[in-house]
């Protein structure tokens, strides 16, 4: 949780202690760095929702209103983060400062997403940093979305609200929606997302033509306009993802059981100076990692590569 | 006193160098303004007859001819204009409700002309339509909340909801209805060739069916009008779509209406009633009275066309267009037509046509809010007609919410069209608004045909351009993106109502 | 040799007002503008096509510049040939007697009498020497079509 002052802290805490058994409740730890301004109260809770939960809704479903709740109606509060076996860690300032702000030292993880940026649009203020994240989906995008109006009014036909004032939180919420409650497989989802150009549709064979005629048709206001690569992720896998004409570069490689993925291939070198592969995924082709604690191994792509 | 004091709304003049005497303007005009003095070997012109129609002036080989308007003259009176004298002259000459055509002619503000359309700078690339695929395919129908998918092990994806009936329009621009007898088959022709050459679809209006257009059935949406003129089931299984109209923006509240000066042999063969009859249609449908009557029609008439067809209502937009649209909705509409003040119409009441209804602006905004609110939003699409001039119109009008758009004007314009609201005489010298076989000649429908396609055609280019300045390059991101609008010179609550930011203000 | 070109009248675009007639005798004195022509030009020749009206059936008529004409074989001079070039019926001015049998041969009506000067037969030649036939152009509703006719 972003807090801005101790009044939010309580008013946001009572409304969480309405709906949640509050089982853990503390300061996320941090250490002091000279080039990291605090502005905010940073904390975190880890509860539990069996009993609140209401008959029709899922737990997921329930988290999901709880954050929208708070994003919208509670001032002074915002929900980085609401996912299990997952943390979010978002600030102003250079990475290599929030990363030292934050003790990321001390974690130890299987996926991880990181980013960087010079906002634009928006005055950067610590909510607006990427990844954004809703239940254990976080995104990380580089790009502009400027079909944000309508995915905006989209989505909120579906329940969700945008508070965050910056366009990835669309592409959380659009994830989702299309992966969690409709249970579309994240190659199915680039498809949504990232659609293909009519052209191509009308020379497929008839069942895939009508597959992606009734995709664009009835998900058209999901389509992500704009220059974008994005990574989502969650707890078991990794997507990245280029809009349809390629306007944001990204990059992929693999080593052993390893996938990488960044803007530049100099960002995947740092990490792993020798990868066994190297590639750059065509326009609206998603490439896709997952955990072999999942499903057995598969690093699965579409496209002439691997 | 008795005489005629009605000034004449236009005069003809003539450059007596550049006027050789042809008398072309004099064979044509079916006024019967031209007359030749052979003692003085001119052309001169009876003003009063001349409607204003550029007629003669297009037909001169020689440009010799300019028709001006009128100044008819009087001491400045902010609220008393001289069209207001000349329309009480008219009614204490007659005693009639005075008669008119196409569109509401009032400077409201038509705003339109108050919103502005975003660029991408910097941030955000636009995009070069000449490079990039631009992609303004629309599909208009019914669509599904969530799409059941299976997806296999193997990869294999299968739909395994059935989609319901779609129209296709590689243009999101379709013309609007105009029957059979308000306008010629010339010119009705025009437009079906025009709709089928770019791929989009026409009207065939409530005048019925006649058999020259049964060729069209894949461009064609047929009209179930109040007077279910030539309605039988193989009437609606002639189309690719069923449209029953509710109202028209022109007139809201009162039926359709052709002069029986229009009413001819064949006329009278295709509507199925007596040459030279007005043919009035009543104002509701006398079969809907209430909205589950509506439901119980639409219903009908899927039934009978087995449900392989989209059936739209066309509402006209009035003050509670938002809660009628969502009734139309939920009583099984898949589509729904929004007419606005300014659309256009054969005949119909000044008075109506000037003061009843609202701007399609308003009426779009609301109606897409208020079906997103009840999160019915996809069970129908939107269709926007009155008063689209341009592509910028168009593009204004999808990013306020609409699926496509209907022109009716702007595409009898194309035909050769001067809005001299004379329609209702069905004397039009252009060969559209008549039924006299000696003025529809003058339609070719090969050129007509030919300019109509052309229209829709530099329209879409246009689309594409601005889209690329947005950078956008499919349609559906552009349809209800409120954020590409920005309102100039508009009240809070205006800007409130159409759901856009003003001018300066960013995300 | 057959025709090469014909035109083609489409009644059902005629409105009858006679701009193919105006055109014609313009085309016939080459110098263009329509102004100059009516105001400058004294002795204007007369059309080459006539419009026919009945009611509101209306279309121009000119030569129909016939596989087999009637008017070739009635010349007894020889004045009327087939252009080789454009495959026009044209006749000679200068081998012309006017004997007219060409004028009653004519199914179409459509060589007249011509007697400003010499006593010869006239005809619409579809422009053998501009190109585009002036009534062609000057039609504001493309009711005449010229044709090019394959064998």
């Amino acid at each position: 949780m972003l807090y801005d002052s101790d009044l939010d802290k309580k008013n946001a805490e009572e409304y969480i202690k309405d709906h949640y058994e509050i089982i853990e409740s503390e300061p996320i730890p941090t250490r002091k760095n000279p080039h990291i301004k605090e502005v905010h109260i940073l904390w975190r809770y880890f509860f539990e929702a069996k009993t609140y939960i209401p008959e029709d809704m899922s737990e997921e479903d329930f988290v999901v209103s709880t954050v929208m709740f708070i994003n919208e109606k509670i001032n002074g509060a915002f929900v980085m983060s609401s996912g299990k076996n997952m943390g979010v860690f978002k600030g102003v300032g250079f990475p290599e400062d929030i990363a030292d702000f934050y003790r990321i030292d001390e974690y130890k993880g299987y996926i991880w997403t990181a980013h960087n940026r010079f906002p634009t649009n928006t005055v950067g203020w610590w909510g607006g940093a990427h990844p954004f994240g809703i239940l254990d989906w976080t995104v990380v995008h580089n790009g502009e979305i400027s079909s944000y109006g309508i995915n905006r009014r989209f989505l909120e036909a579906y329940g969700y609200k945008c508070t965050l004032m910056t366009d990835t939180e669309v592409v959380a919420y659009l994830v989702d929606l299309f992966m969690r409650r409709f249970g579309y497989s994240p190659q199915l989802t680039a498809k949504i997302l990232a659609a293909p150009l009519w052209k191509d549709i009308d020379l497929m064979p008839e069942e895939e033509r009508k597959l992606y005629t009734a995709l664009r048709m009835n998900y058209g206001g999901a389509l992500l306009n704009g220059p974008f690569a994005i990574i989502v992720a969650n707890n078991n896998m990794m997507m990245g993802l280029n809009d349809r004409i390629k306007l944001r570069p990204l990059v992929a490689a693999t080593k052993d059981d390893f996938l990488y993925i960044a803007s530049e291939e100099s960002a995947i070198r740092v990490v792993c100076p020798e990868p066994d592969e190297v590639w750059a995924p065509k326009a609206g082709d998603p490439v896709v990692g997952v955990l072999k604690s999942a499903r057995k191994t598969q690093v699965v792509l579409e496209g002439e590569n691997g | 006193m008795a005489k005629r004091k009605v000034p004449p709304e236009f005069v003809v003049e003539r450059d007596d160098y550049k006027c050789i005497r042809c008398l072309a303007c004099v064979r044509v005009c079916s006024y019967g303004a031209n007359f030749y003095d052979e003692n003085a070997n001119r052309v001169y012109t009876e003003n009063t007859k001349c409607v204003g129609c550029h007629f003669c002036e297009a037909i001169c080989p020689t440009e010799a001819i300019t028709v001006r308007k009128n100044d008819f003259d009087i001491r400045p009176l902010a609220h008393w204009t001289p069209e207001h004298l000349i329309g009480i002259m008219k009614q204490a000459e007659t005693g009639g409700v005075l008669l008119t055509s196409m569109g509401n002619d009032r400077p409201y503000f038509s705003y339109f002309d108050r919103i502005v359309l975003n660029a991408s700078q910097v941030t955000n690339p636009s995009i070069d339509p000449l490079r990039e695929p631009m992609e303004i395919r629309t599909y208009i129908g019914r669509k599904e909340e969530k799409l059941e998918i299976e997806e296999d092990e193997d990869g294999t994806v299968k739909l395994k909801t059935e989609i319901a009936p779609q129209l296709k329009l590689e243009v999101p621009v379709m013309f609007t209805a105009m029957s059979y007898g308000s306008i010629s088959l010339n010119a009705i022709l025009s437009l079906a060739r025009a709709a089928r050459t770019v791929g989009t679809f026409f009207n065939t209006g409530e005048g019925g069916l006649p058999k020259e257009l049964r060729e069209f059935k894949d461009n064609m949406i047929v009209q179930v009008a109040s007077g279910r003129f030539g309605v039988s089931a193989d009437y609606l299984n002639a189309g690719s779509a069923v449209e029953i109209k509710i109202g028209q923006g022109a007139k809201p509240g009162i039926g359709g209406h052709l002069p029986g000066e229009k009413v001819t042999e064949p006329i009278s063969e295709t509507r199925m009633i007596p040459v030279g009859t007005d043919a009035l249609s009543p104002a509701p449908h006398h079969d809907i009275y209430s909205i589950e009557d509506l439901r119980q029609l639409i219903y009908a008439i899927k039934e009978a066309t087995r449900y392989e067809k989209p059936v739209g209502v066309k509402i006209a937009a009035v003050h509670n267009v938002a809660p009628i649209a969502a009734g139309a909705v939920r009583a099984g509409a898949d589509y729904i037509v929004i007419d606005g003040i300014r659309g256009g119409t054969g005949a119909a009441p000044k008075i109506t046509r000037d003061h009843v209804g609202i701007p399609i602006e308003f009426a779009v905004a609301v109606v897409d809010q208020r079906l997103r609110e009840e999160g019915i939003r996809h069970m129908a699409s939107i269709v926007v007609a009155g008063g689209i001039r341009n592509s910028a119109d168009v593009i204004k009008a999808i990013a306020l919410g609409a699926d496509a758009v209907y022109i009716g004007t702007a595409a009898l314009i194309s035909l050769g069209c001067h809005l001299c609201q004379t329609c209702y005489l069905g004397k039009c010298n252009w060969g559209i608004a008549t039924q006299d076989p000696k003025l529809t000649k003058r339609l070719n429908p090969e050129i007509g045909a030919r300019r109509a396609a052309n229209l829709l055609r530099a329209w879409a280019h246009e689309i594409k351009e601005i889209l690329g300045g947005m950078g956008i390059n499919a349609i559906e991101s552009l349809r209800g993106n409120r954020e590409v609008l920005r309102g100039v010179g508009l009240h809070e609550y205006e800007l409130k109502l159409l759901g856009i930011k003003p001018a300066g203000e960013a995300w | 040799m057959i025709a090469v070109r014909r035109i083609l009248i489409r009644e059902e675009y005629c409105m009858g007002c006679k701009l193919c007639e105006i055109n014609c005798v313009a085309a016939q004195v080459e110098t263009g503008n329509l102004i100059k022509v009516y105001r400058y030009v004294p002795e204007l020749p007369e059309p080459n096509v006539i419009v026919e009206e009945h009611d509101y059936v209306t279309f121009a008529l000119q030569c129909r510049n016939c596989d087999d004409p009637s008017c070739l074989k009635a010349c007894m001079t020889g004045a009327m040939h087939r252009d080789p070039k454009t495959g026009a019926i044209r006749v000679n001015q200068e081998k012309c007697v006017g004997c007219w049998m060409c004028v009653m041969a004519c199914p179409f009506g459509v060589i007249r009498r011509n007697t400003k000067e010499k006593k010869v037969a006239s005809k619409c030649d579809l422009c053998a020497d501009r190109g585009t036939p002036g009534c062609v152009e000057g039609c504001p509703n493309e009711a005449l079509v010229l044709v090019e006719v394959r064998e």
